[in-house]
């Protein structure tokens, strides 16, 4: 549904725009309907830079980013970006900030209903925001009519997917969209995104948690500096990471039950590896993806 | 963002200090009348334009025709006296008054109405326009602006108040463009902007219902500043004798007086009343702003 | 037994709003005992910031209302902004979590530490070789001294930060949410170093503040976990991990994911509802209207109570 081939985002940055920053550098991935595709990175992976890309809210620099098919960079004019927005909807990660201040919360649904449902009815609109708050778990009562500031980040949060959820997409980019939650609160979110995929929806949910990749996604691609790292079924990237990499990010998550010094002593144990890449064939320290097994590649570009 | 972050949102949420919406109208509302200077400046603002718009109702002649005795001081018919031509004063301050707010209206209005688009578009579009944009602003910024309005005053035969009012409003605009660029370019990044574009707003409804709203009370306080500037400019003018050739002002009524003498002739009714009708204009505009700029901005409220 | 190096009681800090007090933190009471981390954990307005900021500086707004909070047997006067000024840096200090952006961009890191500390009335260059040799423990060279704050990376800022508010060797440090904003490597290694300070003895003893329970258990000793201005449930870091006894401790854990669990494998579910408002909060126990298993006693508020030896709990439903 979603391809991404070879893209790659370069900023120009410095007096005169003398140097380049590459945020993005040839990234491939695909995500299918009912499939949550996770894109896991530190700061600097550029892996919000491909989420603002796939939203058409930055261009990217070059290769080609198509939905259903179509190169998105060819959708010109208002009325197909339009078109485009009604399929592809996005969540970020600050609740707060993704409502204007000065206005009620629930303006952000009249804004879908003047853009693309100008002649439904008050009434039939009303129905499909109450059904749309109900499906991401929200009383209307409770926060139709609200300011931002009366509601919380969950509540603020959900509010958005259902606006989501009110034009008929195919797809939702979920950048960060948990990391200001509360603990008690992030799961009912996520737990929302699994409901929504089993719907049919494609997810690109984009974390730096490694854990919560873990827990919601089919596949995960780590990100480091703007490139693949490593691409692969979750089960097999996050059981049997490839990538030494993904395997030093993975000890040093901080797990409940598993200390550090246990974490160490396990990948002192099994060692950190070489990248099988390079010795499956690619070039020692500087290819691109090398497929390891189906749907599992590594990419190393430690040499560069 | 972090956990504390969230706290202390929540905090300015519970104290309603920063809040939002509703609320903060309301305490906006509730500082405004509380607040002292704003009152006071208001007050004053209001009660020249009253006598300004309501006062030439009632004098029957022509503000400028010779009516009365020559030289009288006030007293009598003549409230403020007469100049040594035997002209109304209080009915040349009167009309002096509209007059000057006039030019204050078109001159403040022009320059906001251009800084504001100049400045919405560069901030908001970015990129060429934006540079292109900035270069023009940077250039009408650094004319000398004064010397601009007194050699197009002088080249001008037949000037009126209108005509002066666009020429102050059409120098004055490029720092209002920058303030409105720079606040435009740091709202047009947070994601409220992003999710009206999401929502398939076009690019000038983002601009004038998401963003602008979120600035109006700077916008409104700008407009105030320009207006009292545009009123002082205009006063400057017609002082050196640039101003409108025909008609009345404050600034012509003291630019008269300097030229027949009343200074030295001891005529203070004639040149006292509109220099201090317009240090009253224009001091109150800024006491009002600054009353503005406390009842706005809470970190400068008096709990 | 060890000797208590910080004791707490009854600390109560509101804060005044036009619309009245927000009642932050609400009755807390708890010691430190020497070369103690003690990891203080909550979610977003559990209290667990204004305890920190309370032990060492309150803002205008806040206001303590009873209690009182002993350092090594002296008395520490919270609320007293001049009072407190000799205790900072010297017997208490913080990190907080924004460090370095709060501080000016245009002085070199070197010259920035130099007023601060003369300003503390301090002979800077008595402690400047301590400073380097901090600073190389922490992984840092000598010429991060010469560097502008925006040439660091967070990681080595907030490493800076640490040892510049350890240097005179306080008694109590206070770190404020510092790796929430750090990737996970520069997580691990900033937490790592400070649990480092305390065994070198730069510190006698520290609050971790965080919402990050995995984090925090890997480096703490104890862990007191927080809920509506009032502490629910402290004791060991095993403890509180492994066998927590408090239902809103249970229920929070239960609630994260973890590398390892899945979606489609194992469905972890949150906490129904929401903390309450702390401008009025309901009498008795705050955590009742989302507790499963809350009775009627429960309209009373539970004591904080030793359940165990070295696990204390508010909550009816734990016996002791």
């Amino acid at each position: 549904m979603l391809d991404l081939r070879q893209v790659s985002k370069t900023y120009r940055v410095g007096a005169f725009g003398g140097r380049r920053l590459h945020a993005v550098r040839g990234v491939d991935f695909s995500v299918r309907p009912g499939e949550v595709v996770s894109l896991i990175g530190e700061s600097g992976s550029g892996k919000s830079t491909i989420g603002k890309m796939v939203l058409r809210l930055i261009s990217a620099s070059s290769g080609t980013i198509a939905f259903e098919g179509a190169d998105i960079a060819g959708l010109r004019g208002h009325a197909r970006t339009k078109e485009y927005y009604s399929r592809v909807q996005g969540v970020f990660q600050d609740p707060f900030s993704c409502f204007n201040p000065i206005f009620p919360a629930d303006r952000v649904f009249e804004l879908v209903r003047a853009e693309y449902a100008g002649a439904v009815s008050q009434a039939h609109w009303r129905a499909r925001v109450e059904d749309a708050l109900t499906t991401v778990g929200l009383d209307p009562a409770q926060v139709l009519g609200k300011f931002p500031h009366q509601l919380s980040g969950g509540q603020l949060q959900r509010l958005l997917i259902a606006r989501a959820l009110l034009l008929d997409i195919r797809m939702l980019v979920a950048d960060e969209i948990i990391s200001m939650l509360d603990a008690s609160t992030r799961i009912d979110v996520l737990n929302l995104l699994g409901d929504l995929k089993a719907r049919g929806l494609g997810i690109l949910f984009i974390t730096h948690d490694l854990s919560l990749g873990n827990y919601i996604s089919d596949t995960a691609v780590i990100l480091r500096r703007g490139r693949v790292v490593e691409r692969g079924a979750t089960s097999a990237a996050f059981s049997a990471p490839a990538h030494p990499y993904t395997r030093r990010l993975l000890a040093s998550v901080p797990q409940l039950h598993t200390s550090w010094q246990q974490a160490d002593a396990r990948l002192a144990q099994e060692g950190e590896g070489e990248c099988p890449g390079c010795a499956a064939g690619g070039r020692p320290g500087e290819h691109g993806p090398v497929d390891l097994a189906d749907d599992h590649a590594v990419g190393c570009y430690t040499a560069a | 963002m972090s956990d504390s972050a969230i706290e202390a949102k929540a905090a300015q949420a519970e104290t309603g200090v920063s809040g939002a919406g509703g609320v903060r109208w309301r305490d906006t509302a509730h500082f405004a009348v509380r607040n002292p200077k704003l009152l006071i400046g208001a007050g004053v603002v209001l009660a020249l334009l009253a006598t300004g718009l309501v006062g030439p109702l009632f004098i029957d002649n022509p503000p400028n025709a010779y009516v009365g005795p020559k030289s009288a001081p006030p007293g009598g018919g003549y409230p403020l006296g007469t100049t040594s031509f035997g002209q109304d004063v209080w009915a040349q301050f009167v009309f002096g008054l509209r007059a000057t707010f006039l030019v204050g209206l078109v001159g403040g209005g022009i320059a906001a109405a251009v800084g504001m688009v100049v400045g919405f578009t560069a901030g908001y579009r970015g990129g060429l326009v934006d540079e292109v944009l900035n270069m023009i602003t940077n250039i009408v910024l650094v004319l000398p602006a004064l010397v601009v309005l007194i050699i197009a005053a002088a080249y001008l035969e037949a000037r009126g108040i209108w005509l002066q009012g666009c020429f102050i409003g059409l120098t004055s605009w490029p720092w209002v463009a920058r303030a409105v660029r720079a606040q435009t370019l740091s709202l047009a990044t947070r994601d409220f902007v992003d999710l009206a574009r999401m929502s398939g707003r076009r690019a000038y409804k983002i601009v004038f219902r998401e963003i602008a709203p979120n600035m109006s009370s700077y916008l409104f306080m700008t407009f105030i500043l320009l207006f009292g500037g545009a009123i002082l400019i205009a006063a400057g003018l017609d002082f050196i004798g640039l101003g409108p050739t025909r008609g009345v002002s404050l600034g012509l009524m003291m630019h008269s007086a300097v030229s027949w003498s009343a200074l030295s002739g001891g005529m203070w009714w004639w040149f006292v009343p509109p220099g201090l009708g317009i240090t009253a204009i224009v001091g109150s505009l800024y006491i009002m702003n600054v009353g503005l700029d406390e009842v706005f901005n809470p970190r400068l409220r008096e709990l | 037994m060890r000797r208590v190096s910080l004791d707490v009681t009854d600390l109560a800090v509101y804060y005044r709003t036009l619309r009245g007090d927000v009642r932050a933190l609400d009755g807390v009471s708890f010691s430190l005992a020497d070369g103690e981390i003690m990891g203080l954990a909550g979610e977003s307005g559990s209290g667990k910031s204004t305890l920190a900021k309370s032990l060492i500086r309150m803002d205008g707004r806040m206001r303590r209302i009873r209690g009182r909070v002993e350092l090594d047997g002296t008395e520490l006067p919270v609320d007293d902004q001049r009072a407190m000024v000799p205790f900072r840096f010297h017997e208490v200090s913080l990190i907080p979590q924004y460090a370095m952006s709060a501080l000016n961009p245009t002085r070199r890191i070197g010259r920035m530490i130099r007023e601060l500390i003369r300003s503390r009335g301090i002979d800077y260059t008595a402690v400047h070789p301590e400073l380097l040799r901090r600073l190389e423990l922490v992984g840092l060279d000598a010429q991060v001294l010469d560097r502008f704050p925006i040439e660091l990376s967070g990681g080595m800022k907030q490493r800076v930060v640490m040892v510049l508010s350890t240097l005179l060797d306080p008694s109590l440090l206070i770190a404020d949410e510092v790796t929430s904003a750090l990737d996970v490597t520069t997580q691990r290694s900033v937490a790592e170093a400070l649990a480092g300070f305390r065994d070198r003895g730069f510190i006698t003893s520290m609050i971790f503040v965080t919402h990050d329970l995995a984090l925090v258990h890997q480096i703490a000793d104890t862990i007191m976990v927080m809920y509506a201005g009032r502490p629910a449930e402290k004791a060991s870091s095993r403890t509180v991990i492994e066998a927590p006894r408090h239902p809103y401790t249970r229920m929070l854990l239960s609630s994260l994911p973890e590398v390892g669990v899945t979606f489609s494998g194992k469905r972890l579910e949150g906490i129904p509802g929401q903390p309450p408002g702390l401008l009025d909060p309901p009498e008795g126990c705050r955590f009742r209207d989302r507790c499963p298993l809350a009775f009627a006693k429960c309209a009373e508020e539970p004591p904080f109570t030793e359940v165990a030896p070295g696990h204390w709990a508010a909550c009816w439903k734990v016996e002791g």
